[in-house]
């Protein structure tokens, strides 16, 4: 099973890096979506097959389905955005790739030092995952309630006038 | 009782804090209310303390009530702390209830300006400070108060700010008793390093024990503080500021630069009485100081013109005869002068204040006249307070002040015929010019129109003052008249005795000075009323015209005073814009901005351009978290 | 059965958490900024999905829950606001967005 681990891994990975490089937005997010369906694998390798099952579902379905149908639907890109040139020259791409780089060795280097421990042992399934949520997370799900109504009423807000004057 | 003593200086300074916050919300009279009555409550409360004071006066003749610790530094810990003894006592009382029948007249005198809210503000302020200044326990404390009736002195001279002169006066004013303020800094760092504290009753006590009579450290801290004393009281080198200072309104001439802070430097030395007795040779400067500025005062008012002017110049001599009774060692002399001075001064400038007001802001006696059939109680009370400054003989409290102190210049260790003769001189000034002020003023034909109608608080203070300025005296009549010392006996609790003496030759002198005194009435009389008008063609000739013009412009002093220190000031700072210093204090500027410029252009707006920021600081931090 | 390092595990969500700051960084179009956003938040939500499998317990099932509300709502006012923004100056570069400048 690690190399199910790897192999999506590694899918994941270049699914990402295409995605940030493409031209068009909508081929970037569709590549996105194909880097969500990857992790899925991953976490279910990982033993958290609940968080597959909500990475494909929410993330992949809702959200990214979400940000397609914008840009698709209202045609957010005639006549724009293509003022950004040549977006893969490398004096754009040099600083951003150095300083990513950078990071990572940082990151890598404070992971390495850090803990050893194995991962995917157990699979933790939602009868789990429910228990500790409404049980020792049960303010933080409140919290997140108030967190989704408030995007539900700006989204709606922001979005009202869309339709008419426009401003 | 006695625990109340801090809301004496309390409570007028509560009333600044509410008409400097809150005035502007107060009505007038909301805001006379809080103005006299917080000084009227605080005269009150004096009085009410000095009852208690004096009923367990045989116990404790000095309490002192410790307040908080001020400073807590290695080993220095002052406290605030205030101390009720005889000395404090008799200032309190005066400058409380002169201060109080001040206010109250200011009530109607400055009824019609728009300033009046900040007047009573600042009047406020300035009995706090003066109540600071003489309750103080410790030379910290009366630094404070000290520093804050300079403050205060600045503000009210300059009341009506409009006029460029005024702040002219102003300056002059602060700028020169700030040299003696210096001086009197610097002589408390002298007895402190000498000393090791600052209370007063330990400054005594130590010195006493440390330092031989005519030590150098004595000599130096006696020198200090009696520089300081000269700057605040207006004395020789140091008094050119108070004949400007009366471009303040007349009420603040009268509290200020008459009753109570001029006499701060008096105060002063008369408290550190112990450190002047360890130096001989400073009384002795001082006695020196006292007698030149009294001549040099009495013969400039000879010439004044500005009513104002020539009750300043007497103030200056006046507090001459104070500073004199402190050279000779007559300390409770001095406190004397000063408490029947503080009467009839501030009843003078009142009455001037009256006359100005009804002669629609006319300062100049050559254009007053006839005013005695006019505001016949406004004359009355004027003369009454003329004749104590003049010394009359027997009935004013001025004669048994000024003779108790002539007295002393002939009599004491300290004196000296040459005091003395100084001082009988100084005598005949003042009666000369005195009346030549009152005959000019008030008899004669009516020169200028008189308009106004005296209400009940322009009356009343100076009724009240004219009554004491009379009746003060008897609060200490000498040998050969009765024998009835109240005051010295009281004062000496904290000060040294006076010397009686050979009980004829008083009298002689008493004699003596009486003759002078009625002499200098009737020069006067003969001068400016009988033969007036000769008086002034001689005046006009050449030499005595110049003599006249030396004495009107001060000796000389200020043209002096420019030549000497204005002119080479003003010429350095014009040939040196822009030295070292201004340019470190440019170049920080200029670096500030220069950062600013390039900082601001951090801030381009782009999305990328922070979002690189972001991870720019990320990566710094986390390597810093990681490598430290 | 499977035993993948904790590191490894780590070292993946950097990686990708890295792709995405890169995407931030580099890209104008709003579009594109606002997904390497959520590639980061991807990669954040890995972190700890690994971090609670480490220790076999559900918490980090539960706070990726919670990441992927705060992703969803921030997703949504975010579009709205591109909406709004490119209803009024028809660009969605965002170098045209500079009014905050200096």
């Amino acid at each position: 099973m690690n190399l199910a681990f790897y192999l999506a891994g590694a899918v994941s990975v270049a699914a990402s890096l295409l995605a940030v490089t493409r031209r068009r937005a909508i081929h970037g997010l569709l590549y996105f979506v194909v880097s969500v369906l990857s992790l899925a694998v991953v976490f279910f390798v990982l033993g958290a097959p609940f968080a597959a099952a909500l990475e494909v579902i929410i993330y992949a379905g809702a959200i990214m389905v979400l940000f397609v149908f914008v840009v698709m639907m209202l045609n957010l890109e005639s006549g724009t955005g293509k003022k950004e040139g040549r977006p893969f020259s490398l004096r754009v791409w040099l600083g951003p790739a150095g300083l990513s780089l950078v990071l990572l060795a940082e990151l890598i280097y404070i992971v390495a030092s850090g803990g050893q421990g194995e991962l995917g042992g157990v699979a933790i399934g939602p009868k789990a995952v429910g228990l500790s949520l409404f049980g020792k997370y049960a303010v933080g799900v409140e919290l997140v309630a108030f967190l989704l109504l408030g995007g539900i009423i700006g989204a709606y807000h922001l979005g009202w006038h869309q339709g008419k004057k426009g401003s | 009782m006695l625990d109340l003593l801090w809301m004496v200086p309390a409570l007028p300074l509560t009333g600044y804090l509410i008409l400097a916050l809150l005035g502007r919300r107060l009505s007038r009279s909301g805001v006379a209310a809080v103005g006299v009555g917080s000084v009227a409550l605080s005269a009150l409360l004096s009085v009410r303390v000095a009852f208690s004071f004096v009923s367990s006066f045989h116990q404790t003749p000095v309490y002192v009530q410790r307040l908080w610790t001020w400073l807590n530094a290695f080993d220095f810990r002052p406290s605030v702390a205030l101390r009720l003894d005889a000395l404090s006592l008799v200032f309190v009382l005066v400058v409380t209830i002169v201060g109080f029948l001040i206010h109250l007249y200011s009530t109607e005198f400055m009824a019609e300006d728009e300033g009046f809210r900040r007047f009573f503000a600042y009047l406020n302020l300035f009995i706090a400070s003066m109540l600071i200044l003489v309750l103080a326990d410790n030379l910290l404390v009366l630094y404070l108060g000290w520093e804050g009736v300079g403050l205060c002195s600045y503000l009210l001279i300059g009341f009506w700010y409009k006029d460029p002169a005024n702040g002219y006066a102003a300056r002059k004013a602060f700028i020169i008793t700030r040299v003696g303020d210096t001086a009197l800094a610097v002589g408390i760092f002298v007895l402190y390093v000498g000393l090791g504290t600052l209370e007063i009753q330990g400054l005594v006590d130590q010195a006493a024990a440390k330092w031989l009579p005519g030590s150098s450290a004595a000599v130096a801290a006696a020198a200090l503080l009696l520089g300081g004393a000269i700057g605040k009281s207006a004395q020789l080198p140091l008094q050119t500021w108070l004949p400007d200072a009366m471009a303040g309104p007349t009420p603040v001439s009268a509290l200020i630069h008459a009753a109570t802070m001029v006499t701060a430097g008096v105060y002063l030395m008369v408290r550190m009485h112990g450190i002047f007795e360890l130096a001989p040779v400073i009384m002795i400067i001082t006695a020196v100081i006292g007698a030149l500025t009294l001549l040099m005062a009495g013969f400039s008012a000879l010439s004044q013109v500005d009513i104002k002017r020539v009750l300043a110049y007497s103030t200056i001599s006046q507090v001459g005869y104070m500073f004199l009774a402190v050279g000779v060692g007559a300390w409770s002399a001095a406190v004397f002068h000063f408490l029947t001075h503080a009467c009839f001064k501030a009843l003078l400038f009142l009455g001037a204040g009256v006359i100005i007001l009804g002669l629609d802001h006319e300062h100049n006696i050559f254009k007053m006249g006839g005013l005695r059939k006019k505001v016949p109680f406004v004359f009355w009370t004027f003369l009454a307070g003329a004749c104590s400054l003049a010394a009359l003989p027997l009935v004013t409290a001025g004669f048994y002040s000024k003779d108790l102190i002539l007295w002393a210049a002939w009599s004491s260790p300290g004196g000296s015929a040459w005091l003395w003769a100084a001082g009988v001189v100084g005598t005949f000034l003042t009666a000369a010019y005195t009346f030549r002020m009152v005959f000019i003023t008030f008899f004669g034909p009516l020169k200028s129109p008189f308009q106004l109608k005296p209400g009940f608080r322009l009356k009343a203070p100076l009724l009240v003052l004219a009554f004491l300025s009379i009746v003060a005296g008897f609060l200490e009549m000498p040998e050969s008249l009765g024998n009835l010392p109240v005051l010295s006996r009281f004062l000496g609790s904290v000060l040294p005795g006076l010397g009686g003496g050979n009980i004829g030759r008083q009298i002689w002198l008493q004699v003596f000075t009486s003759g002078v005194v009625l002499a200098g009435i009737s020069i006067a009389y003969v001068l400016f009323r009988r033969r007036f008008d000769e008086t002034q063609r001689f005046l006009g000739t050449p030499a005595p015209a110049r003599i006249d013009r030396f004495f009107y412009a001060g000796w000389g002093m200020d043209t002096l005073y420019d030549r000497l220190f204005v002119r080479p000031v003003e010429w350095l700072a014009r040939i040196d814009p822009d030295d070292f210093v201004d340019l470190i204090f440019k170049g920080i500027a200029r670096l500030n901005a220069a950062l600013h410029i390039i900082l601001a252009r951090t801030q381009t707006g782009r999305l990328n351009w922070y979002a690189m920021g972001m991870a720019l600081g990320a990566v710094i931090l986390l390597a810093l978290a990681v490598w430290l | 059965m499977t035993s993948v390092d904790f590191g490894t595990g780590l070292t993946l969500a950097a990686i990708l958490f890295v792709i995405g700051l890169a995407g931030v960084i580099a890209r104008r179009n709003i579009i594109m900024i606002l997904l390497s956003i959520e590639i980061m938040m991807n990669a954040a939500g890995l972190a700890v999905i690994v971090a609670g499998a480490r220790w076999g317990q559900p918490d980090g099932q539960a706070v990726f829950l919670f990441i992927l509300a705060v992703a969803a709502a921030e997703i949504a006012v975010g579009l709205a606001l591109i909406l709004r923004i490119h209803h009024r100056i028809k660009s969605l570069d965002s170098d045209d967005y500079t009014q905050m400048k200096g």
